[in-house]
């Protein structure tokens, strides 16, 4: 976009220039000012850049290499010890294990969620931006308040959840003891803070689809769900993967709520719902390991940058997978 | 049968037909589930210690929730007013900040020509995707550095400007200005600063409103670098609601007292804002 306006903005700041005459001081300036000022005027995004983004990044490969000492602020050499250590730590893996199981658990029905709800709003409806912002209103509750509220709701004795299991008949279910319970819940808090969201995004995506094709697809005798599955689908396919990136790489940093999830934050008695994070924070701030705590970071990096380039190769496959059948179509036409 | 059901729609067919009860139904229960927690929260908050642990709890609000409130906010451990007013300083520096000066990067990535501006655009979009624990240690090795832990600048110099902001800017100033207005301001005499500030500016306006908002919630929920970085004496809203479960949590009445309260102030941002939010959200999904 930046190369079309290069050619229609050009003339003008040249106008004033003449070739004979020497520049006068004010032209001088203005042309310096016309030459600086788009630096300028990035610069400070730069600044702040290089301060809490580059210099950090770049530093945390070199913490994860030494062994910090808290007193002197200073590290000294190790090797891979950290990343050693990491690897071969059980509170290590079983984050892993915890961090992709509440990951699952909140993506792939917030997504089915998510999508339902758009193609609702995308509906006819009475009252658009009632219901629309209805469904975004978790959104801007904070996910500490949201973990706090449904942490109590899941409660293992008197949880309203259980109450209601209770009240059908059914077992309590020690929403803080067991494993996949407690990915359960925490996927809960996750997925009612971010369903709306991503609702209004696939929405968006849904209003873009042209009309036609639904009156095309009711025309062939297509009945509301064929529709749904052969127009809508493959339509929004490009943001559904968008959404799906996107809340890959915040899955797998999920710590609020965890952290909130008990009073200790510890990530329950047996690391039960400890992810990554909550576990590079426990090493860092709770153990003050820093050298530990800058291999976790990398290594959580690096599992994300794996999870993101597999994300996109399957996205990729898709969309080839969708273009060739369409060209063909148009090849037999011919 | 289906000529029957053409008839009815007439010419207006699929996509201008009224939908049926069904999508209302469908839509209520996803409010009152959006809604319910709250609801429930308040129940609690509204009555005694015993309350999180009745199981026959009444569906309507006992009248402690004033009491309870004010236990919490007079609870020195907590330091609620401070935290409320800590938030509301982080929040909206961050945001103003965010805005200014994504605007201004935005600005000349969109509309001036200068060397690299290409390469820097991608490199603006390459640094979102980096996740923010990724830095997270040396981050705070540096403010110990500088002194700042414990205090705000700790928390707001990493919220000055995003990439997500600066990208945001760009794209909507290159879609929304004509090129034509910058040239007429040029010829007219205007500086460059002037020139952004009288025509850059005021066209982009409504997505400014727009990034103060997201940045706004961002912020005021923002939890693991405040939690690491600040401590109980100087707080923000998030990290003292995790101090109050830390002193309450066998009184849960108190706890979610103190939850509502801290959501309240955004609960009633979203009343006066949420339609802003709701087109933001959608407008960004179709340009991102």
């Amino acid at each position: 976009m930046t190369t079309t306006q290069q050619q229609t903005e050009a003339p003008s700041p040249r106008e004033p220039q003449r070739r004979r005459a020497p520049l006068t001081w004010r032209q001088r300036l203005g042309r310096l000012d016309v030459k600086l000022s788009p630096y300028l005027y990035i610069a400070p995004f730069w600044i702040v850049f290089a301060i809490v983004g580059l210099f950090p990044i770049v530093y945390t490969a070199v913490i994860s290499f030494q062994d910090w000492d808290l007193v002197r602020n200073q590290g000294t050499l190790t090797g891979f010890d950290n990343f050693a250590f990491v690897l071969q730590d059980r509170e290590f893996w079983m984050s892993l294990r915890n961090t992709f199981s509440i990951f699952l658990l909140s993506s792939v029905p917030q997504l089915i969620a998510a999508t339902f709800i758009a193609a609702m709003l995308d509906k006819n409806i009475r009252a658009k931006t009632f219901w629309r912002m209805g469904v975004l209103l978790p959104y801007v509750v904070a996910p500490v308040a949201v973990a706090l509220i449904f942490s109590n709701l899941f409660g293992d004795k008197y949880g309203l959840i259980n109450t209601w299991l209770n009240d059908f008949g059914l077992p309590k279910i020690a929403w803080h003891v067991d494993v996949i319970p407690s990915h359960i819940a925490i996927a809960t808090m996750v997925n009612f803070r971010w369903t709306g969201y991503n609702a209004l995004i696939l929405l968006a995506a849904m209003q873009a689809i042209p009309r036609d094709l639904y009156e095309a697809a009711a025309i062939d005798g297509a009945g509301a769900a064929r529709r749904f599955f052969s127009v809508t689908l493959p339509q929004i396919r490009p943001t559904l993967i968008f959404v799906i990136i996107t809340s890959t790489i915040g899955g797998l940093q999920v710590f609020d709520e965890p952290r909130m999830y008990d009073t200790r934050g510890n990530g329950g008695s047996n690391h039960q719902w400890e992810t990554v994070t909550l576990y590079l924070y426990n090493e860092g701030w709770v153990n003050f390991n820093f050298g530990r705590a800058a291999a976790i970071a990398w290594i959580l990096f690096l599992i994300i940058v794996a999870f993101g380039l597999l994300n996109f190769a399957i996205t990729r496959r898709f969309i080839a997978g969708d273009a060739a059948p369409k060209k063909a179509k148009k090849k037999v036409k011919k | 049968m289906p000529l029957k059901k053409k008839a009815k729609g007439g010419a207006s067919a699929v996509s201008t037909m009224r939908p049926g009860w069904f999508v209302y139904a469908a839509l209520a229960i996803v409010l009152i589930a959006s809604l319910f927690p709250f609801y429930w929260s308040f129940l609690i908050a509204s009555g005694d210690r015993y309350s999180a642990n009745d199981p026959n709890l009444s569906w309507w609000p006992g009248g402690n929730f004033l009491h309870n409130a004010s236990v919490v906010i007079n609870n020195p451990a907590v330091n609620f007013w401070k935290a409320l007013g800590n938030s509301i300083i982080v929040s909206t520096s961050t945001a103003v900040s965010t805005v200014v000066l994504s605007t201004l990067a935005g600005y000349a990535f969109a509309k001036l020509r200068f060397k690299g501006s290409g390469p820097m655009l991608v490199a603006v979009v390459a640094t979102m995707a980096v996740p923010v624990q990724l830095g997270i240690v040396p981050l705070y090795i540096l403010m110990q550095k500088f002194g700042w832990t414990g205090h705000l600048g700790a928390v707001i110099l990493p919220g000055l400007v995003t990439a997500f902001g600066v990208f945001w800017m760009t794209q909507y100033i290159s879609q929304s200005l004509p090129t034509e207005l910058i040239e007429a301001a040029r010829v007219d005499g205007c500086s460059m600063i002037r020139t952004f500030w009288h025509v850059g500016l005021p066209a982009a306006r409504p997505a400014a409103a727009m990034l103060f908002l997201f940045t706004f919630v961002t912020q005021w929920n923002n939890f693991m670098w405040p939690y690491i970085v600040l401590d109980s004496k100087n707080p923000t809203l998030p990290v003292s609601l995790s101090i109050l479960q830390a002193n309450y949590f066998v009184d849960y009445s108190l706890v979610l007292a103190g939850v509502l309260l801290a959501t309240v102030p955004l609960i009633l941002l979203f009343m006066f804002a949420g339609r802003q939010l709701v087109t933001g959200i959608m407008a960004g999904a179709v340009k991102g």
